[in-house]
């Protein structure tokens, strides 16, 4: 399919959707959508007010588990925006927070031991403190969001068709032949083929890709404005991925929804988000436009994460660059920075004083030694000549990565 | 399908024929004599007599030959005669095996209706106080005997309250509907009582299982409602063990009422059944045995079939 037809697919089936979901989008939300982001396209806002013109808004979001009263601090102070129509990548390895962020942000966390504290205001509305039956208005019609497994979060007893329509049914007055259609209509936008036929079938009759669209297809029908996206593509294989997030950044360039991307791949943010924040041990470390993140990250967690993307310009065989260790518990957080023990430019200092994320012309970072900067390079080679071992596989890291960034 | 059937019927037969022989066996293990509920206990017991009745029944040939020759009339659909009462045992089957099989369904049925929204309730609101509360009601529905429980009942509203007949049985066929069931509803009531609670507690726990789900969470962040969700979306995948204790439990029914039966005074099967075992009269119970079996295989290959309309992931092709 050629770029032209596929554009055209799409802005048909942008008015199709007019014609079914207008309805439930509030009007002066609709008027002014364009208008917004242009104007604020591109701001990542980490100033402490929220922003009122933001899409989605999150100050200082806390979540915490009472596990055997200890607290395990999934999320701990987190702030960001999202606009309309733009895109954030929250980016971190397994077990930062990222999941619980994203859950935490729509309401959907059902842990009794959960405690959520902060602000997340959604269009100008505060959803921290809300009931789940103020919330549920929310859910599916103005934020969706698509799992990770779509193995997993399809219901294997319910056909395709009906796990696709039923919340638009349950919310609006459609007919099932109305639904029926918007069915179809779904199963084209993620371009599943044969979509008549697939409304009969059950998940297990589908393959994973397949499901995965499926799962994004039911995310899109009432048209949210919102989109959390949380790891989509972990469980599938290399090929599929590689669809599934275009499929998903085409959409969302479509339909100019604010979508928030979790991920552990900085690969899969660099291109197809406006926004990058990375996440560690529960609290956003690096924050800013996706461009200037990659023409300089100031984060030393940052750039262990993008030295640890293979590259197809190595030789064959290159051992994978890892970051030494594993992310501290999140019940017993270490004082100082959380990464200290896993950072080649670690000082004492780190150990001592939490870094304050500061922001440089909007990037924002949380280091004592921020990367690039002379203190850090006068760190790393002291780190080097006194042999701490993170510092020397970030030595080896440095010299392969050699003008690969600057 | 075809091949399905077919593979239900060689099993069925196998089932049958391992169950005739091992009652037929067990029956003959057994101490005492048919030929003294014949005369009764305290007739003179003339030899001759004696003699004549056990050649006549057949009672002197080796265990064997007894077994294959009463195989041999059964398959031609020939199930004997009582020892005692010369009833046929075809006939005794089907005047009391429809009302055991009508007590045991209204039973399931109403312990089903009751033990639903029970296990749902518990297990969406696991831990809070309805879950308490009705898990406390559950467990002291389970730890009380049936009989305690029909006893109650004819007290509360055959003596007090007057409402309905505290024994006997009106038939469908001579008395009519309602006339049926107003004798029906308290043995059955009795009888759901326990099954109300072992249903209930496996719809609970396997909805507990089911609600960790990750298609449970991905339908709340769809906005459906919390009982959307429950009866739509998490019911059916959690009731695939209930379907199974159904199938065990309506079996074990069809052959254990007899308690509820004397009590009040049912003409179910099992009372005949209990009967039959004390008269030592083998050809009632030998017919009894291959009816209740067949049930038994029956009902739980309709429950195997059921799986599958359940969970389409069973389903073949």
């Amino acid at each position: 399919m050629t770029h032209h037809q596929y554009r055209a697919q799409g802005l048909a089936g942008n008015e199709r959707r007019k014609l079914h979901c207008s309805h439930h989008r509030k009007p002066d939300n609709g008027g002014t959508r364009v208008e917004v982001w242009q104007i604020k396209g591109g701001v990542v806002s980490s100033s402490a007010a929220s922003d009122s013109h933001a899409l989605l808004s999150v100050r200082d979001l806390r979540t915490h588990f009472d596990v055997g009263g200890d607290a395990v601090k999934a999320v701990d102070g987190v702030s960001f925006d999202v606009h309309e129509g733009k895109a954030l990548g929250i980016v971190g390895e397994s077990g930062c927070g990222k999941t619980v962020l994203s859950r935490s942000i729509m309401g959907i966390t059902t842990a009794s031991n959960a405690s959520t504290s902060g602000s997340v205001k959604y269009s100008g509305t505060e959803l921290v403190g809300k009931g789940k039956r103020e919330l549920r208005k929310f859910w599916g019609e103005e934020m969706a969001m698509v799992f990770q497994d779509p193995m997993t979060s399809l219901n294997p007893v319910v056909r395709i068709g009906r796990q696709l329509t039923e919340h638009l049914r349950a919310h609006k007055d459609l007919s099932k032949s109305e639904a029926n259609d918007l069915a179809v209509q779904l199963l084209t936008w993620v371009r599943i083929p044969e979509p008549k036929e697939r409304l009969s079938n059950f998940p297990h009759q589908m393959s994973g890709g397949m499901r995965q669209r499926v799962c994004i297809a039911i995310a899109l029908a009432c048209s949210p404005n919102l989109l959390f996206a949380d790891e989509p593509t972990t469980a599938l294989d290399v090929t599929v991925q590689h669809q599934i997030l275009n499929l998903l950044a085409q959409q969302q360039q479509e339909r100019q929804m604010g979508m928030v991307l979790v991920t552990h791949d900085l690969g899969v943010v660099a291109t197809r988000t406006d926004d990058i924040a990375v996440m560690y041990a529960g609290k956003i470390v690096e924050k800013a436009s996706t461009s200037a993140l990659f023409s300089g990250m100031r984060h030393p967690y940052t750039q262990s994460l993008f030295w640890s993307i293979p590259k197809t310009s190595e030789p064959k065989h290159t051992r994978l660059s890892a970051i030494v260790g594993r992310p501290p518990n999140l019940a017993a957080l270490p004082s100082g920075c959380s990464f200290a023990d896993r950072c080649p430019y670690v000082q004492p200092i780190c150990r001592e004083v939490e870094p304050q994320l500061q922001t440089i012309d909007s990037h924002s970072f949380a280091c004592h030694l921020p990367v690039g900067s002379s203190d850090a390079e006068a760190a790393l080679s002291a780190n080097i000549s006194a042999g701490l071992p993170q510092s020397e596989g970030a030595a080896t890291r440095r010299e392969a990565h050699q003008g690969t960034f600057t | 399908m075809g091949k399905v059937i077919a593979t239900r019927l060689a099993r069925l037969v196998a089932t049958l024929l391992a169950v005739t022989f091992l009652t037929f066996s067990m029956t003959a293990l057994l101490p005492g004599d048919p030929v003294n509920a014949i005369l009764g206990v305290d007739a003179v017991r003339d030899p001759e007599v004696v003699a004549k009745i056990r050649a006549d029944l057949g009672l002197d040939d080796p265990f064997l030959v007894r077994y294959v020759n009463w195989l041999g009339n059964a398959a031609t659909g020939d199930l004997g005669q009582s020892y005692i009462t010369d009833q046929e045992v075809i006939t005794t089957i089907s005047q009391r095996l429809p009302v055991t099989a009508q007590l045991a369904f209204m039973a399931i049925i109403m312990a089903l209706i009751l033990a639903i929204p029970i296990g749902v309730l518990g297990a969406y609101k696991q831990g809070k106080w309805q879950d308490s509360t009705t898990s406390a009601g559950v467990q002291v529905a389970l730890s009380i005997p049936n009989f305690i429980v029909g006893i109650f009942l004819i007290w509360l509203f055959s003596v007090r309250l007057g409402w309905l007949p505290a024994s006997n049985w009106n038939r469908i066929s001579s008395d009519g509907l309602v006339e049926n069931l107003k004798t029906a509803i308290l043995p059955a009531s009795a009888l759901a009582m326990t099954q109300m609670a072992i249903f209930s507690r496996l719809v609970r726990s396997d909805m507990i299982a089911t609600l960790q789900e990750n298609y449970i969470l991905a339908a709340r962040s769809k906005g459906l409602s919390d009982r959307f969700i429950l009866l739509r979306h998490a019911l059916r995948p959690s009731s695939l063990s209930l379907m199974t204790i159904i199938g065990i439990n309506f079996g074990a029914l069809l052959g254990g009422t007899v308690i509820i039966e004397t009590l009040f005074a049912i003409p179910g099967v099992g009372f005949r059944l209990i009967n039959a075992i004390n008269q030592r009269d083998i050809i009632v119970i030998q017919g009894i045995t291959v009816f209740i079996a067949t049930a038994y295989v029956v009902i739980n290959t309709i429950v195997d079939l059921l799986y599958a309309v359940v969970d389409p992931r069973i389903r073949k092709g």
